[in-house]
């Protein structure tokens, strides 16, 4: 990457115990505006712990995150200002089942940005649009299919015109013809110009859309590269066992 | 022919029916009831919201509070309120001590109602919603309580009935209520026709209430996944 750009997203040090157990055990990552990156790693690794912290869904346990040049760790921070830059996308799409599709998305627009309500399902549609599901805004979560309410839920995170995007694993929980349209969504984004962090194990996907590829086991980076280097020659042993072990 | 007669004579015989009818339906017991409903389904929802602030002190009052309530029959309450109260100088009116004994029962059952439902919303939602910025009252008001008050009508609505029916118990403190009403009736008359007259009342007061929670029901439910 350009070495003048400000990183958008900034881990120095990152640590997280859960009660006796190290997940991360000193994590340092810089995303510069525009890049996407991918994050693997075999289970159990801190991936997702990893992302919780970038948005104090976890709080960590030293070190610190900074989004935007505001370190989103210390006491001062409105972390609820903060958390509208960030967007989460989850790997059970958490969407409210009690709202039409169109209210999931307005509804941070209404309640935390005070959008009047007009202005917010504008934006709400455009949101859906983007996701190609304006012609299902007035439908419940259960009435869409698993791949469409994953890109609702993406919608709602870019109503708020995030600075940031973060993907836990977001198709993992998808049957598997549904997947290519919510990557084909994450590419949209990636072509407009969204700066994202995507723990996930779409290998096709890391390969044609990742700027970068992180190798993560047990709380640490390993190695990281651009995708063709780390899939094709990864130089620790460990990543190498890793892309064997998915190849196969 | 003559058993049939007899039967209606002695559970809806006319004339009592209409000695007694204004006396029975004088009865306090539909505000009393009414009030019950209202403030301890209330205080019930508050206690609920209360407790997810997980403060462990005002947490640990509200369990035994609940706990309390729910373990004492009504009708102890009733007595201990009633007759208790005087000795420490509070004295309040036989209706008043039926409408709190009740009204906090209610509060303690709705409260581990409430409570319930709000656990039971997954993890995700309150997730989900922080991530977009929303804090912890709002993510309460606008997607857990939302949810979790859909899933706890129906034994809401049970509990309710149930309780509210012990208006009955303001007989033992000379509360004016139906079924007091009744039996007095009963014994002037020296024919059943009253207690008939009671148990009617009591289905014309309490159908609304099961009616309105099926309503509730069928407003609230949404399409599941």
């Amino acid at each position: 990457m350009t070495t003048g750009t400000p990183p958008i997203l900034e881990i120095r040090g990152l640590r997280k115990k859960f009660h006796d157990v190290e997940i991360l055990r000193g994590i340092d990552l810089l995303v510069v505006p525009q890049e996407l990156v991918f994050v693997i790693g075999p289970s159990g690794a801190g991936k997702s712990t990893l992302l919780r912290c970038c948005n104090r869904l976890e709080e960590p346990s030293a070190g610190s995150v900074h989004v935007g040049g505001v370190d989103i760790t210390a006491r001062s921070t409105d972390i609820n200002a903060m958390r509208r830059q960030i967007g989460m996308v989850f790997q059970s799409f958490n969407l409210y089942p009690h709202m039409t599709a169109l209210r999931n998305v307005t509804l941070a627009l209404v309640k935390v940005l005070r959008k009047p309500r007009a202005e917010a399902e504008r934006l709400g549609m455009a949101a859906l649009d983007r996701v190609g599901l304006a012609n299902k805004a007035r439908s419940y979560p259960g009435e869409l299919s698993g791949g469409q309410q994953q890109r609702v839920a993406i919608a709602r995170a870019l109503a708020l015109e995030p600075k940031v995007m973060l993907f836990d694993e977001p198709t993992s929980a998808l049957d598997p013809e549904l997947v290519g349209s919510v990557l084909n969504v994450m590419r949209e984004l990636k072509r407009g110009g969204m700066t994202m962090l995507v723990v996930s194990h779409e290998m096709r996907f890391a390969r044609d859309a990742a700027d970068r590829v992180i190798f993560m086991d047990h709380g640490l980076v390993v190695e990281e590269g651009p995708p063709q280097r780390i899939f094709s020659t990864p130089s620790e042993a460990r990543t190498r066992a890793f892309i064997a072990e998915l190849g196969r | 022919m003559e058993a049939w007669s007899r039967f209606l004579d002695t559970f809806f015989n006319l004339d009592v029916i209409e000695r007694y009818f204004p006396a029975i339906m004088k009865g306090v017991v539909v505000t009393i009831a009414a009030a019950v409903v209202v403030t301890g389904t209330l205080l019930g929802l508050v206690l609920a919201i209360v407790r997810t602030f997980r403060l462990i002190p005002m947490n640990a009052l509200i369990v035994v509070f609940v706990d309390m309530f729910r373990a004492l029959p009504p009708l102890v309450l009733v007595l201990l309120v009633y007759f208790g109260l005087p000795n420490i100088g509070i004295n309040l009116p036989s209706f008043a001590v039926l409408w709190l004994v009740l009204a906090l029962v209610l509060a303690a059952f709705a409260e581990e109602i409430f409570w319930a439902g709000i656990l039971s919303i997954p993890k995700g939602q309150w997730e989900a919603a922080r991530s977009t910025g929303l804090g912890f009252l709002g993510t309460l008001a606008y997607v857990v309580l939302p949810q979790a008050i859909r899933l706890t009508v129906p034994p809401l609505t049970n509990r309710t009935i149930a309780i509210t029916k012990n208006t009955a118990l303001g007989t033992v403190i000379g509360v004016g209520e139906i079924l007091n009403q009744a039996t007095t009736a009963q014994s002037f008359s020296g024919n059943a026709t009253p207690l008939m007259m009671g148990a009617i009342a009591y289905v014309i007061l309490f159908i609304p209430v099961v009616v309105l929670g099926r309503v509730l029901e069928t407003r609230f439910a949404w399409r599941r996944v």
